[in-house]
């Protein structure tokens, strides 16, 4: 009886927590006349693909994934990047000055971004970086880069010093004993800061809206999206064909890569 | 073999991260503290040569009664949303616990693929959800007899739109903290359960005196996160609502940015954000040192 209960209260949780993205998806794919039936169906009988294609043509849809991807794909790039080289002097060497770059890193990651963006809509102005996907891009980076750079170091704190002084001790310079050994085994941890990366820079709606103003062919999917009303009136399939199409890239990565964060690479690499 | 290195190594390999962090963290968070002191509107941003001004801007808005029925406002709002989350994760953790091996990785599938959604395609579906016409939530609350919703429009009465935002975010939030209270869950030894029900303890005592007490970093830190998620909670309030209807979902991020991008009043704007940057992290070190102490 109480396994009885449990259970329900799981399905029910379950179905809760999924419904909206079922729901999107559903209507993406329900013909307009079963749209608005006023009893709704809640299985594609009759699935089509005219809402995505409304979708897909609508205008500049091409022109904002490409600058969604590009930002996003930049932003992530150059956060893993720098992350690595920092996270590298945190967590294999001592400095006059670690502590206190390790507190600034994690106070960083409290940045009040919401509250920023006044004055980085002003310095953009001021530097002629308005309308422009590189100040977006570097934006973005910098609100990725404490968490990047704070994951990492966890990553490769649990990598043993010792695979580094046995490849060096085999010959390798440092340099050959990071690439050979370390990066490898860091290869989970780099998807996994890159997957909380992509999320952020790709769901990004506020910067976007205050510095992409005059040239709209800058924008981003969300921008796009959030305006759905001018682009497709009433249209709640093609809509939803829309927002399928933003969420698809993100729902894919975070399925595909979930199964391979956290596995136990360095499991047996040291004995004893 | 890493002894304390006298090179320029380590400095070279964060330089590109101090860099980053100096002009675009830095000097934002310095340039808005400046313009907060400023006199500058629209034709300061096109001229230039904006004047200080002291403590105008702050007196300006701490003497008016709109800003505080704002913060009062973002009080409730994250009050509402973060006690909603913290009590739905923690029964859905607790719950996960319990489960069979297959429905709890349904269910934490389930949770991941929430948690991946981007945060304007869930609000654009929660707006067809809630379309009053041919909206879902309308029909399903018609057919369980509330006649009243036939056609109902939520966001046209605030307090509507209100709850209908708080709905999006505790979805979006609960998996998030649902999966991490689940992952704080499985570190606790089996042991414990087992002699606390030996003693004779029921439920809610067990979870009172040792699951809780155990887990109370954790608690604090998901309680701290939400409470700083939710107050600066911005796209979701600004696509669905732009913090109408007649500011009924008006909250501190959304009123900065008002004032700032629509009324042009950056100076104004840069005292609100400023303001909310401190009132968090008065609000976030005495939460996380209370939690931490007891």
């Amino acid at each position: 009886m109480k396994r009885l209960l449990l259970n329900t209260a799981a399905v029910a949780v379950l179905v809760t927590t999924i419904f909206p993205v079922y729901w999107m998806f559903l209507t993406a794919f329900k013909p307009t006349r079963d749209i608005q039936s006023p009893t709704p169906t809640f299985w594609p009988a009759d699935p089509t693909f005219d809402h995505f294609v409304t979708a897909i043509n609508a205008p500049g849809f091409w022109t904002y994934w490409r600058n969604s991807l590009l930002v996003t794909v930049g932003a992530v790039l150059l956060a893993l990047i720098v992350a690595l080289l920092a996270s590298f002097a945190i967590a294999r060497m001592r400095w006059r000055g670690r502590g206190v770059f390790v507190v600034a890193v994690f106070a960083a990651q409290m940045a009040p971004w919401e509250a920023l963006l006044v004055p980085v809509f002003i310095i953009a102005r001021d530097t002629d970086l308005l309308d422009s996907l590189a100040m977006l891009t570097g934006v973005y980076f910098m609100i990725t880069l404490p968490f990047t750079i704070v994951t990492l170091r966890g990553f490769l704190d649990a990598i043993p010093l010792e695979l580094e002084e046995a490849a060096q001790v085999d010959g390798c310079s440092r340099m050959a004993a990071f690439r050979r050994v370390v990066f490898p085994l860091l290869a989970p941890g780099l998807m996994a800061t890159s997957l909380f990366g992509f999320i952020t820079a790709w769901n990004e709606f506020a910067f976007v809206n205050v510095l992409i103003i005059k040239d709209q062919d800058q924008r981003t999917l969300p921008v796009w999206l959030s305006s759905f009303r001018d682009v497709f009136g009433t249209d709640w399939g093609a809509t939803m064909a829309a927002a399928s199409l933003f969420a698809l890239p993100a729902l894919l990565l975070f399925l595909f890569l979930q199964r391979n964060v956290g596995t136990g690479m360095t499991a047996g690499a040291v004995k004893g | 073999m890493w002894a304390r290195t006298r090179s320029y190594w380590p400095y070279l390999l964060i330089a590109p991260a101090v860099v980053g962090g100096a002009f675009l963290l830095l000097y934002p968070l310095f340039k808005a503290a400046v313009i907060s002191f400023q006199h500058f509107r629209m034709g300061e941003l096109i001229r230039g040569g904006a004047v200080f001004v002291g403590l105008d801007n702050y007196a300006e808005l701490l003497t008016g009664t709109e800003f505080w029925e704002v913060l009062l406002r973002t009080a409730v709002w994250t009050a509402i949303n973060v006690v909603l989350i913290v009590g739905l994760s923690t029964g859905i953790a607790l719950m996960m616990v319990r489960l069979g091996r297959g429905l709890r990785l349904a269910l934490m599938s389930a949770l991941a693929l929430a948690w991946a959604m981007p945060i304007i395609a869930a609000t654009t579906v929660f707006q067809w959800l809630f379309q009053s016409e041919l909206g879902l939530v309308n029909w399903l609350l018609v057919t369980l007899g509330l006649e009243s919703f036939q056609g109902y429009t939520w966001f046209a009465n605030g307090t509507a739109t209100f709850a209908v935002l708080v709905v999006l975010v505790v979805w979006q939030s609960v998996p998030f903290a649902a999966l991490t209270l689940y992952a704080g869950l499985t570190t606790i030894p089996a042991e414990l359960y087992e002699s606390a029900r030996i003693d004779g303890g029921t439920g809610w005592q067990v979870f009172r005196q040792i699951t809780f007490p155990i887990l109370r970093p954790l608690f604090a830190l998901v309680a701290s996160l939400e409470v700083i998620w939710v107050a600066k909670c911005f796209p979701q309030i600004w696509v669905l609502s732009q913090g109408g209807p007649d500011d009924a979902t008006t909250t501190l991020p959304v009123y900065a940015f008002k004032i700032a991008r629509v009324l042009h009043r950056y100076d104004l704007g840069s005292a609100v954000a400023m303001l909310t940057v401190v009132i968090l992290a008065i609000a976030l070190v005495s939460n996380l040192r209370r939690m931490v102490r007891q």
